[in-house]
């Protein structure tokens, strides 16, 4: 039996405020070896993700071999995020790596599925051997302000998940305020999240700066709160070696260097990390270089 | 009511992706007219605007290199076609760089002429250049050319013939094209790519910097996503360095060799940046 569940009594987040604090972050200039430092820690961050209806089983191999040699001397990416039914595929090709395998569960992305769906969703990509499952709340359900039953179906899943972390998925394009961003944050941890992730990459807008910075307070106040550190997963839509470093500023500025690390902060890309390595090559050649030289996705 | 009117002064920006960015790096720089008073200011493009052009030169590549050779001498046509309705305008700039009223209009006839000139190539450089080859088997042999890909330009002194005879052979063919305009006389390039941005090409097909050569070439030709270079303006110095660094990545590279603009061109120009595909197909299949 799952306690009945109340959320704290949160302050309102003040929107002009956090949009006004994000873009004042954003301009944080960021050069030579800092800059070096941020595309190799980011790199280490990257949930090299694809979520396709075409993915092959080739596909995800090939995208495995790139996480763990994405080339040069760059170093790995902290996870490949996959479809239920590739983690197999996935677990086999990382075997040795030390890459963590993180596969959607629940229906992903509309998350429209009875529990009991969901709960089999679970339970097979974790006896495939993935070691991170990324899921989604019932948007509908909490915009209808039945919390109780968001938090259950979190709670339900994450005993599901055993070993594996637990990554829940606000999909804050469709929460519509910074309010229920803050108030669904605290839902996911409260329910035992291990990570909160911005979006599932398929509703636009997907991650935003303010949104994440709404949501690195959150996981901030959680610890200072209840002691219990959360992490934090920046999804969708970010492209560029610089969108990447401002998440990484915003991390620091936000929720604090201890938050700095693979283990507590996540970037769910694809197209990401080419950019990342273009952008390595370009600091140790000194010449710009071009997609002919990074491999495709 | 005053009869005085206050004097809208056009602001020189740079031209890249079919948009009119300012320089990212804020900068510009001071243009003389021929008497040495002021003339205007142009923005002084950085190696950022430089990456900034190469992107967009290289995301319109497929489409431009795609379409029809027919198609792409229509749209050449097309800027000719605005190119005249301007002639007035490019007059005027021409002769605020010091030219005569005589040498100025000559000067922008022969540019349109020019450009007409190679627009009218479009369908038959295939014909020209390719080849039927006999072969000793029973196939046929065929030899057609391709677009390089993005074609780095350090545009001629010459205002506007010039750069015109560098850019229309470089985007004829179906290559998409970054151009350092002239340094001393920018002004008509930014007026040219206006008349680009309004006749049907592609933004980014042909993007515009304005700013100082030594500080941009060298990044022009180190880029590794640009595929030809042409080194028209680059002076004696600036091309070995331009040429060491194209090296990288085997860049074509097109030395400068002629400077009389009024000259007829032939193919040479339109010929440095295709390269040669070869197929052999079975015959009797």
């Amino acid at each position: 039996m799952v306690p009945t569940f109340t959320l704290p009594q949160l302050p309102g987040v003040d929107q002009v405020g956090a949009e006004e604090r994000a873009a004042r972050l954003a301009t944080r200039s960021i050069k030579t070896t800092a800059k070096a430092q941020a595309i190799d820690l980011a790199i280490t961050m990257v949930d090299l993700t694809t979520l396709e209806g075409a993915d092959t089983p080739g596909k995800v191999r090939a995208l495995c071999a790139k996480a763990a040699h994405p080339g040069g001397d760059a170093p790995r990416v902290a996870a490949v995020c996959v479809y239920p039914d590739l983690v197999a595929t996935a677990v086999r090709a990382l075997h040795g790596t030390g890459i963590g395998v993180a596969s959607v569960a629940t229906a992903f992305p509309s998350g429209r599925a009875p529990l009991e769906a969901k709960l089999i969703d679970t339970r097979l990509a974790v006896e495939d051997g993935a070691t991170e499952i990324d899921m989604v709340i019932d948007r509908g359900a909490f915009l209808s302000g039945d919390l109780q039953k968001v938090y259950d179906e979190i709670v339900a899943i994450k005993s599901e998940c055993r070993q594996a972390h637990l990554k829940v998925i606000l999909e804050t394009g469709e929460l519509v305020t910074y309010d229920n961003v803050r108030k669904a944050s605290w839902l996911a941890m409260l329910a035992g999240a291990d990570f909160i992730k911005t979006s599932t990459g398929k509703v636009s807008p997907a991650a935003t700066l303010p949104v994440t910075l709404v949501m690195l307070e959150a996981v901030r106040d959680f610890r200072a709160e209840q002691g219990r550190q959360v992490g934090v997963k920046a999804a969708g839509g970010i492209r560029t070696a610089k969108d990447a470093i401002r998440y990484l500023v915003l991390v620091n500025e936000t929720a604090g260097p201890d938050w700095l690390t693979p283990q507590w902060f996540r970037l769910g890309a694809s197209s990401l990390l080419n950019d990342l390595l273009m952008q390595r090559q370009k600091l140790s050649t000194g010449a710009y270089s071009g997609p002919d030289y990074v491999t495709l996705d | 009511m005053s009869t005085e009117r206050l004097t809208v002064r056009k602001t020189y920006k740079l031209y890249i992706g079919g948009a009119f960015p300012r320089s990212e790096s804020g900068r510009s720089y001071v243009i003389n007219d021929g008497q040495g008073g002021f003339l205007a200011n142009a923005s002084r493009a950085s190696r950022k605007d430089v990456r900034d052009g190469v992107t967009a030169a290289r995301k319109a590549f497929p489409g431009w290199s795609a379409r029809t050779p027919y198609n792409r001498g229509q749209i050449l046509y097309r800027v000719a076609e605005m190119l005249e309705g301007r002639r007035a305008q490019f007059v005027a700039e021409l002769r605020d760089t010091g030219l005569g009223k005589n040498a100025a209009t000559e000067e922008v006839d022969e540019a349109i002429d020019r450009w007409v000139w190679y627009a009218g190539w479009a369908d038959k450089l295939a014909a020209v250049l390719g080849s039927a080859n006999p072969v000793a088997g029973p196939f046929f042999n065929l030899s057609t050319p391709e677009p390089t890909g993005v074609v780095g330009v350090i545009a001629p002194d010459s205002p506007l013939l010039g750069l015109v005879s560098v850019i229309a052979p470089a985007i004829i063919s179906g290559n998409t094209c970054v151009v350092v305009a002239s340094e001393p006389a920018p002004l008509p390039a930014i007026t040219l790519a206006e008349v680009l941005a309004t006749s049907d090409l592609p933004g980014g097909v042909v993007n515009l910097l304005t700013g100082h050569r030594a500080e941009l070439a060298p990044w022009l030709a180190s880029h590794l996503d640009v595929n030809a270079l042409d080194l028209a303006g680059a002076s004696a110095d600036l091309t070995v360095e331009c040429e060491r660094a194209a090296a990288e990545n085997l860049k074509r590279v097109l030395r400068p060799a002629e400077s009389d603009w009024t000259a007829d061109p032939g193919l040479t120009r339109m010929k440095a940046f295709l390269e040669t595909k070869t197929i052999w197909h079975p015959i009797g299949l």
